[in-house]
């Protein structure tokens, strides 16, 4: 059984089809990148997975239905980093990491103890935010606060991560820390990610598989060696991506 | 790595509680006619102990069937229209939101200007008709608002409750002025109960006032942790395993019979809910674990205090309570805002 499976997701917002039909599976210690041109509706898709818009087709978490699941159990199957964060009030950078728990509490009237205090600990560790506990969100840079929403997610401690193009807006150095934080955070837990990219090297370099996509259908899954060939790539984007590749990679190493 | 309380102790519980009962004392004292404290707690701990009033004080003749009833309406007034505001601030992301921004404090006005233009009484039940057609008008405007926003977006996004209750705001106020145009001698009547009084107020308004308090300022209470999610931001909290849509109505409801019960006993009484939790947000920061409760005795006391000043500033005239409340939480805010901005 696949840890997510994902059949014929189709979403429509205001009468135009956004996804049409996409169909792909995901097994434990698998990266799956989700790449294709602007409007393919890749984000879409993560947003579906985790119910954040509304869909048709069936998407299973382990067998289970994730429409039927509970608020809090479904974020303990699945994670979210998005790529932009709009916090409203001068958190802490702490207040805002425990968060990650809130699937981990009993709810009002339910048994049990909290057992996320030694998640928090690691997750501040792993990311690199002890000295920035006591300080507000609102003083962050963006690579930081991504580092602070990671560190969010890993207190979550879901078995997959969703990932919206979590190093938009970053610099190469965060780019590199974040990347590097998942896929640890996969050989630690043996959980698999889905996520978004935009740049087809970082997919190439972190990616197990991938999802190709364009105008909110499939056109090639499988894994990474298999689905990023010249053919579907070119095909996709409608350029010589690798001829371009090769004329800026080509710089560097002529330097 | 140790965890920090979110939560107060329940020493600063028995801070808040000294405060509040210290303003509740100061504003049973102080009014048109000043009474000595001594002889003021002397009639309240009689009055709480049922014994029998000192016939030759002056005190418990003002105190028992006037100014207590009085203030303790207030102070439930003030602890729950800043309860609701804290609480709509967090919810919606916004921190110009308050219990009003839903529109149902519109809502519960005109059903009160309805009543009082039109001379409504419910026959067979102790309240005015003014309360029981504020009450339903606040529910009628939020079953109305939650309806339309739910056919408009299943979601029920943040923007498309704030746009409506905006609208709908709007709406109310032009029929409550049409009202008001034809309504002749009462309106005189209406002006001064739109702009906030609680003069008259009775001890059955106290007890309706603090029966809602303790049940819907617990759930909303309950809430502190899903509104600290809000607050961060919805998708977060969706992520996070919060029950959005579930929370959010919870949330609403609980402000919506708030607000009717507060609009129906005080008429509307601006900027308590806005102006407090921002003031009480530099002390407590803005995790609602403390936010809430600061904001329940907080404001409390910021309108106990606004009440004193309407009742003595121009004494024996009485100044509507939403007159200073506006004046004073106009010229707070521009100071926090200024501070805040770094001027």
């Amino acid at each position: 059984m696949s840890m997510l499976q994902v059949s014929d997701l189709s979403v429509s917002y205001g009468g135009s089809r956004i996804l049409d039909g996409v169909s792909f599976s995901v097994e434990a210690g698998q990266w799956l990148m989700i790449i294709g041109p602007n409007g393919a509706g890749k984000t879409t898709v993560i947003n579906a997975v985790s119910q954040g818009a509304p869909y048709t087709g069936t998407v299973l978490f382990e067998g289970t239905d994730v429409k039927t699941m509970k608020s809090r159990e479904l974020a303990r199957c699945v994670g979210v980093l998005t790529q932009n964060h709009y916090v409203g009030y001068g958190f802490t950078v702490e207040e805002v990491i425990r968060l990650g728990s809130y699937a981990h509490r009993p709810g009002l009237f339910e048994k049990g103890r909290d057992d996320s205090e030694a998640r928090v600990a690691d997750a501040v560790e792993k990311t690199g935010m002890e000295r920035f506990l006591k300080q507000s969100v609102l003083t962050l840079s963006g690579g930081e606060l991504q580092r602070a929403f990671l560190a969010q997610l890993f207190v979550q401690d879901p078995r997959m991560l969703l990932l919206d193009e979590p190093t938009n807006h970053l610099d190469l150095i965060y780019q590199k820390q974040v990347f590097a934080l998942v896929r640890k955070w996969m050989d630690d837990t043996g959980g698999a990610v889905i996520s978004v990219v935009h740049d087809l090297s970082l997919a190439r370099a972190y990616g197990t598989h991938a999802l190709l996509m364009k105008h909110g259908r499939t056109v090639d899954f499988g894994p990474i060696g298999d689905v990023m060939t010249p053919e579907n790539i070119n095909g996709v984007y409608g350029m010589d991506v690798y001829d371009w590749m090769r004329t800026m990679y080509g710089q560097w190493v002529q330097e | 790595m140790k965890q920090r309380r979110e939560g107060f102790r329940p020493a600063t519980y028995v801070l808040f509680l000294a405060v509040t009962a210290a303003a509740l004392v100061l504003c049973v004292c102080l009014g048109s006619v000043s009474l000595p404290l001594k002889d003021t707690l002397r009639t309240l701990v009689r009055a709480a102990l049922g014994l029998a009033q000192d016939a030759r004080s002056l005190a418990p003749s003002i105190v028992v069937p006037v100014r207590l009833p009085r203030v303790l309406c207030v102070a439930a007034v003030g602890a729950a229209l800043s309860l609701c505001g804290a609480a709509m601030q967090g919810l919606l992301k916004n921190p110009l939101a308050d219990g009003s921004t839903m529109g149902v404090s519109s809502g519960a006005s005109l059903g009160a200007i309805i009543a009082l233009a039109f001379g409504v009484s419910v026959p067979g039940l102790p309240f005015a008709g003014t309360t029981v057609l504020a009450i339903l008008f606040a529910f009628g405007s939020l079953l109305l608002i939650l309806g339309v926003a739910y056919r408009l977006d299943s979601s029920l996004s943040t923007n498309t409750i704030i746009l409506l209750g905006v609208i709908f705001s709007m709406f109310a106020s032009s029929v409550s002025s049409f009202i008001i145009t034809f309504a002749g001698e009462r309106v005189k009547t209406i002006m001064f109960w739109t702009l906030g009084s609680l003069q008259g107020s009775s001890y059955q308004n106290a007890a309706v006032l603090y029966v809602t308090l303790a049940v819907c300022g617990a759930i909303l209470l309950a809430h502190g942790r899903e509104l600290n999610a809000f607050a961060v931001g919805e998708d977060n909290a969706r992520n996070i395993g919060v029950y959005v849509r579930r929370v959010k109505l919870t949330v609403l409801i609980c402000v919506s019979v708030l607000i009717g019960v507060c609009v129906s006993v005080s008429g509307t009484i601006g900027f308590v809910g806005l102006v407090t939790p921002h003031m009480l947000r530099r002390l407590t920061g803005p995790n609602h674990r403390r936010l809430l409760p600061a904001s329940v005795f907080g404001g409390a006391v910021f309108l106990m205090l606004a009440d004193l000043l309407a009742r003595t500033v121009l004494s024996p005239r009485e100044l509507p309570i939403g007159v200073v409340t506006s004046f004073v939480g106009s010229i707070v805010f521009v100071y926090i805002f200024f501070r805040s901005r770094g001027r």
